[in-house]
């Protein structure tokens, strides 16, 4: 009576379970059988734990809020001194002249993050495709502890490796690109050293990289062989089966991979800062400092706190560097929705 | 009789698990060829090396030869796609295609360039019609495969496997996982297809292989026992093994 799709489970489970508590009830109501009672006893323990689950599921949300309105209440006074307009959009930081312009440290995040993102992205989806559909299996058992070591070490370590390998070698970079790209403001070079947007989005790229793939690679394995099997069978090549059968049911999973490496790199702070210049200008060139808003937190917070609204101002970067991961977390929440839609065809 | 599957001293290793000794066979054209025997005794992997899906596989090594209308389906040259569009083959379990159902019939035909358009549709709407899923589904082509029942997933499948215009079907068990209608009605459709295609299968039912087989094969321990149109297998074996097994003595 109660069979129901798998999609909608949940619901369709707690509206049998409605129906069942109160028909079992109004039974218990009329009958002393003992073995109903237990039944009865055991619906209602089912109905109690679902609503402390769903008490315990938002806990996280709730904590989310509280911090939040933390930040909110700490930048207040900041608030009070200049509007939320001006703060987002001035681009002069001069906290003794009482100046808070944010939108620097706005563009130096984005462009690191979205940098990273461009460069890692599209290598760990060919590599995961790579080792889960054209490698031998022992290729890839190989290779997945490797993959989880990556993940593990510390930021610093990734950070002195940028420093002196990522940030000597932009400038040659740079200087090899001139020829063909200089004329393009996007890769103009006008920043003789090394520490540059490049050089952060590179380290935070290879940072990301081993989380995207190992989730990745899980996602690409968790798509049946039977469903590759039956599109080979039918003499279609490898490449055929991976872009219409195996990359159409796995996107929903694949999105979410490079969700969880954006996320990562929005708050990755101590490698980034040590290669990105914390130079407050507006990138205009890949090869042009930046200075990012966790950079900005990170060396300020606990100095010249005697200057007023100065710790207003930090909270206030951090609140915003909250609400820009939350936006991007529910636009991909949303790209995943319409995804897991499409792969349900 | 005539032959269109010639197999010659076919042997196949699971890395060290030799799983295939020394086959012979010749399968008939346009005939309804079954393969019977216990459980582990080699069927799936015979079947597997007649279309050639034992090269997805980093361990497995096939020795011999196995031609179709007297091209070897191992030699350097054959492109291991043309030997799968030839060689059809029915999962166990159906697995329909992440797409609509009119997708999954098209599927094949749109990667070979087989129609496009029209000419598409109609063959779409023929493929079913044989599979006997047309009237079914003709409604809700554009909605996903996967809402179908098992037994209707599996009729698709046919009609996907048909629409690359093969001229051999492979079955392992394609009845297995259905329901008794389901499973009737698939049987149905393949001694209809025997007209136009050669048909291999994979049993583990008997009264299936005494139903459907013309030409019957039974393996033991990796090794062809006894093979042989099946009226005579099944009314005078010449083997005691086969006997027994066809007596329902072990499975
Ligand atoms: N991938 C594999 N690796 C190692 N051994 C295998 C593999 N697949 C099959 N085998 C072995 O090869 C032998 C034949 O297996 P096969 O699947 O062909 O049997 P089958 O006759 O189809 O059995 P069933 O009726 O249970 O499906 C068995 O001994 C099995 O254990
Ligand atoms: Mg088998």
């Amino acid at each position: 009576m109660c069979r129901s799709q798998p999609t909608s489970w949940l619901g369709r489970s707690q509206d049998c379970l409605k129906l069942a508590t109160r028909r079992e009830t109004a039974r218990l109501q009329t009958t002393q059988d003992p073995k109903l009672h237990t039944q009865a006893r055991r619906i209602r323990k089912d109905e109690l734990a679902a609503r402390n689950y769903r008490l315990a599921a938002s806990f996280p949300l709730f904590l989310l809020l509280i911090m939040v309105v933390g930040f909110f209440l700490r930048t207040q006074p900041l608030l009070e001194h200049s509007s939320v307009w001006e703060i987002l959009s001035g681009m002069q930081w001069r906290p003794s002249a009482g100046e808070f312009g944010l939108l620097t440290f706005i563009s130096g995040t984005l462009s690191v993050t979205l940098l990273a993102l461009l460069l890692a992205a599209p290598l760990c989806m060919l590599t995961s495709l790579f080792l889960v559909e054209y490698a031998k299996r022992r290729a890839l058992t190989a290779i997945l502890p490797a993959i989880d070591l990556l993940a593990g070490i510390p930021s610093v370590v990734y950070g002195v490796w940028g420093l002196l390998v990522i940030v000597p070698l932009v400038p040659q970079i740079s200087g090899f690109v001139q020829p063909w790209l200089g004329s393009i403001p996007l890769f103009a070079a006008n920043n003789p050293t090394g520490y540059s947007i490049l050089s952060g989005g590179i380290v935070l790229a290879v940072m990301i990289s081993p989380i995207i793939i190992s989730v990745s690679i899980e996602v690409l394995r968790s798509v049946p062989d039977g469903l590759r099997h039956g599109s080979l069978a039918l003499g279609a090549t490898r490449w055929q089966t991976i872009k219409k059968v195996v990359l159409p049911r796995a996107m929903p999973g694949l999105i979410a991979a490079i969700v969880m490496g954006l996320s990562r790199a929005f708050g990755e702070t101590l490698a980034v800062m040590m290669v990105v210049g914390n130079t407050p200008l507006i990138p205009r060139s890949i090869f042009d400092p930046g200075y990012p808003l966790t950079a900005l937190i990170a060396n300020n917070y606990g100095e010249m706190m005697s200057i007023p609204l100065y710790d207003s101002a930090l909270m206030g970067a951090a609140l915003l560097l909250l609400v820009i991961v939350i936006i991007f977390n529910l636009g991909a929440a949303l790209v995943l929705i319409r995804a897991n839609r499409r792969a349900q065809v | 009789m005539e032959t269109q599957i010639k197999i010659r001293d076919l042997n196949v290793y699971y890395n060290k698990v030799h799983a295939l000794k020394d086959i012979n066979l010749d399968l008939p054209r346009g005939q309804i060829t079954v393969i019977v025997g216990p459980s582990g005794c080699g069927k799936s992997t015979l079947l597997k090396t007649l279309n050639r899906f034992h090269d997805l596989a980093d361990d497995t090594q096939v020795t011999g030869h196995v031609e179709l209308d007297g091209v070897d389906l191992y030699a350097p040259d054959v492109e291991v796609t043309e030997v799968r569009t030839k060689v059809g083959l029915i999962a166990q379990r159906p697995f329909p295609l992440p797409m609509s159902i009119f997708e999954n019939v098209a599927y094949g035909m749109r990667i070979h360039k087989l129609a496009r358009g029209k000419e598409l549709r109609d063959k779409v709407k023929h493929y079913l019609e044989v599979a006997g899923l047309w009237d079914e589904v003709k409604g809700r082509l554009n909605t996903p495969a996967r809402d179908l029942s098992i037994g209707q997933q599996q009729r698709l499948c046919l009609a996907r496997g048909l629409a690359v215009e093969p001229e051999v079907i492979l079955g392992d068990e394609p009845t297995s996982s259905l329901d008794p209608i389901s499973a009737k009605f698939i049987e149905e459709r393949l001694e209809e297809l025997k007209k136009d295609y050669t048909v291999v299968l994979v049993s583990h039912v008997l009264r299936q292989a005494r139903h459907l087989a013309d030409y019957l094969v039974f393996m033991y321990l990796g090794e062809v026992v006894e093979a042989g149109p099946a009226e005579q297998v099944l009314s005078a074996p010449k083997n005691d093994r086969t006997r027994a097994y066809l007596q329902g003595e072990f499975y």
